[in-house]
């Protein structure tokens, strides 16, 4: 199935290849869990802190969260601002 | 003792510089800065007092830490009554003039009366005179600090200093330090021009001592310093990104306002967050953000430096703003961005430029222009009247002819001036205007974000962020977690962010620490500095005591709890798309509880109790 997969700030490079900016259309085999993409991408642990689906936060254990036909996953590190 | 226990009292009317002691029982009670200088407040003014009028004080006051040798200690507070709201007035600014104040052997500046005509402060360690002014009158924030260097020949004087708008009565002028920074909040550089006053101008070379415990004191300011570079957001995230990272973040969780606060969501978000500013742009390879800064003995040094495309319309014929210059920072971008529709970075940074070199609070000019740009597409402002300006959300051309309009004082620029509960009153529209007790709003929205709708409702200088910023909790899970949606635990989520942030602002210290600190960090610093009892408990007395004197003032100046609210906007229409679909402010439930956690009368009113607890009357 198909979705999306937004990573920001230092995440960003860990993105393959394209033309947007944070976001890419990614296909993930269904049942696919929150960490598994994260696992996937390589992004380390401690660097996933905020992580949301469909602009809501992820509280639970991520590999319980199932993800979902066209679902928009969008992880950063740890930032603050104000 | 880390005090100076010496005040300066400038009487601009009469013309004289005087010394004296500080009162030291007041500053075992209200530490320093923010607190101390509004007990000085309290003490010797009406709270009815016309803000504008010659007998409202204005302090600039350090804290304890200021320029020792603490991470972040450089603040300085300026401390007076708004003209914008008619509340009290405490606006926090970095950069190096807080430090140059306490080695010239001052805890605090207190200015009465109103001189005859414009002069400026010259403070050299114990030299404190008036000067004329007349040739900086009408110039520039950044103009006048070029040439008060030039007339002392000394590169190292720091300088606060108002621009035109504060001259010309604009109410929410800020006094700009070190060309970049400013105490921006409340309308306090438009009492400080109301004074005839233009600038401060201070060197200092006594040296800052007389630490209480000095052993104790290096190694609660070493481990705090470690504390700060080993938290991947104060060692990393902010020295890299700036809070301008939270652009994408915020409208990722369905909390950032757009276009007047109608909207929930800005779709050019990205377009003018921390990512895009370290982007290349096309005509020099080179990225909007040249490189972060820090303010005096800072270890996180979240400020950004930047330049603007030179071939953007905004300064393609000015090359005075070429070069670099103070950056665009969270709050800004989101009020000259998201709430006016522009995602034009440039112009942006170009505006953002202007608002420092002539003194302005970005955060209410951008959301006036936002009110402006919705009254004008309601019909209620004409073509005639903004001279011309086609005032659309989205326009960055009106953006950026808005805040000249405002620099060189057009009848617009006036019009502008007002801020937005004026303006929109003006025009028969006070519901479009997005304020609490007349200030206007920084960047999270409180139908999407629960608790931070609470912190503006009940924050002592009106919408303001930085009295309780419940973001961190909300959003950013500093120190832990909380949802949102929620508005169970929130008033006393709420109460402890508004003491706790009480402290670190009357200590001379940076909010920002408190990504990474707690009161286990902060306390022993202070505590070592200073003379007597500075415990975690302690510390969170005094700031609670510093709060509940600064509502007894708001109370004393003629607000109620009619006043603890949010606009129609807020509380009744619903958030329209995104995340946060369907939400308005729960504020109605959470403003009781609220009340009665902090110990005060369903009216909103501190008890006896309460009063007697914390040593106030």
């Amino acid at each position: 199935m198909k979705m999306h997969l937004e990573l920001y700030a230092s995440l960003m490079h860990l993105l393959p290849p394209g033309t947007s900016r944070h976001k890419r259309e990614i296909k993930v085999a269904e049942g696919t869990s929150v960490q598994d993409i994260i696992d996937e991408y390589n992004i380390p642990l401690e660097m996933a802190h905020i992580v949301l689906v469909n602009g809501k936060f992820v509280c639970e254990d991520r590999t319980q969260h199932i993800l979902e036909e066209q679902d928009v996953l969008s992880i950063w590190p740890p930032v603050a601002g104000g | 003792m880390s005090w100076t226990r010496k005040i300066l009292r400038v009487n601009l009317t009469e013309g004289t510089c005087t010394p004296e002691p500080l009162n030291m029982e007041w500053a075992k009670q209200y530490l320093g800065q923010r607190g101390l200088a509004t007990k000085y407040l309290v003490e010797e003014t009406d709270p009815n007092v016309d803000a504008l009028s010659p007998e409202n004080l204005f302090i600039m006051a350090t804290g304890p830490l200021t320029g020792t040798m603490a991470s972040t200690g450089g603040r300085y507070s300026v401390i007076t009554k708004s003209p914008l709201t008619g509340a009290i007035a405490c606006s926090n600014s970095g950069g190096f003039i807080g430090n140059e104040f306490k080695n010239a052997g001052l805890d605090m500046i207190i200015f009465e009366g109103k001189s005859p005509s414009p002069v400026y402060l010259y403070i050299e360690n114990d030299k404190a005179e008036l000067k004329p002014a007349d040739d900086l009158w009408g110039k520039s924030a950044w103009e006048a600090d070029e040439m008060i260097h030039a007339k002392h020949q000394d590169p190292n004087i720091k300088i606060a200093v108002v621009g035109r708008p504060a001259e010309e009565g604009c109410l929410y002028s800020a006094v700009i330090n070190d060309l970049h920074r400013a105490a921006g909040r409340s309308g306090v550089g438009t009492v400080m021009a109301s004074k005839n006053l233009k600038a401060v101008a201070v060197r200092g070379t006594l040296g800052v001592g007389g630490v209480d415990q000095p052993q104790e004191f290096f190694e609660a300011v070493n481990a705090g310093k470690k504390v700060l570079a080993d938290n991947a957001v104060t060692g990393e995230g902010l020295p890299a990104y700036g809070t301008q990272v939270l652009m994408n973040v915020i409208n990722g969780v369905g909390g950032l306002p757009a276009r007047n606060m109608r909207d929930v969501g800005f779709e050019g978000a990205e377009n003018i967050s921390a990512e895009a500013m370290n982007e290349p742009r096309a005509s020099d390879g080179k990225p909007n953000l040249t490189t972060n800064g820090a303010c005096f003995g800072c270890t996180i040094a979240c400020g950004r430096i930047s330049t603007v495309d030179k071939t953007h319309f905004s300064v393609k014929d000015k090359p005075q703003y070429h070069g670099a210059s103070g950056g665009l920072e969270y709050e800004a971008a989101w009020s000259l961005g998201a709430d006016t529709g522009v995602d034009d970075l440039d112009a942006l940074t170009y505006v953002n430029f202007i608002c420092n070199e002539d003194g302005l609070d970005p955060i209410s000019f951008g959301c006036t222009v936002a009110a402006a740009m919705e009254l004008y597409e309601e019909g209620q402002i004409s073509n005639d009247e903004t001279g011309g300006i086609d005032l659309r959300f989205g326009s960055a051309e009106a953006l950026v002819a808005c805040v000249e309009a405002v620099v060189s004082g057009t009848d617009f620029g006036k019009t502008l001036g007002m801020g937005s509960k004026l303006l929109c009153e003006k025009y028969g529209k006070p519901e479009l205007s997005m304020t609490v007790k007349g200030q206007e709003f920084p960047a999270y929205d409180p139908r999407g974000i629960q608790g931070i709708g609470l912190a503006y409702a009940t924050s002592n200088r009106g919408a303001c962020h930085l009295r309780g910023y419940t973001i961190a909790s909300e959003i950013l899970g500093i120190p832990v977690k909380t949802e949102q949606a929620d508005s169970d635990g929130k008033p006393e989520l709420v109460k402890a962010f508004q003491d706790a942030t009480a402290v670190v602002d009357s200590a001379g210290l940076c909010v920002f620490t408190t990504f990474a600190w707690g009161m286990e960090d902060i306390a022993p610093q202070i505590d070592a500095a200073c003379e007597g009892d500075w415990s975690i408990d302690k510390c969170l007395e005094a700031g609670e005591r510093i709060w509940n004197m600064e509502r007894q003032y708001n109370n004393a100046a003629g607000f109620t709890a009619d006043d603890d609210t949010l606009p129609k906007r807020l509380l009744k229409e619903a958030i329209k798309s995104g995340p946060t679909e369907g939400q308005v402010s729960k504020l109605g439930e959470m403003l009781p509880v609220y009340y009665e956690v902090r110990g005060w009368t369903p009216q909103g009113v501190p008890t006896a109790e309460t009063l007697s607890r914390l040593g106030l009357s």
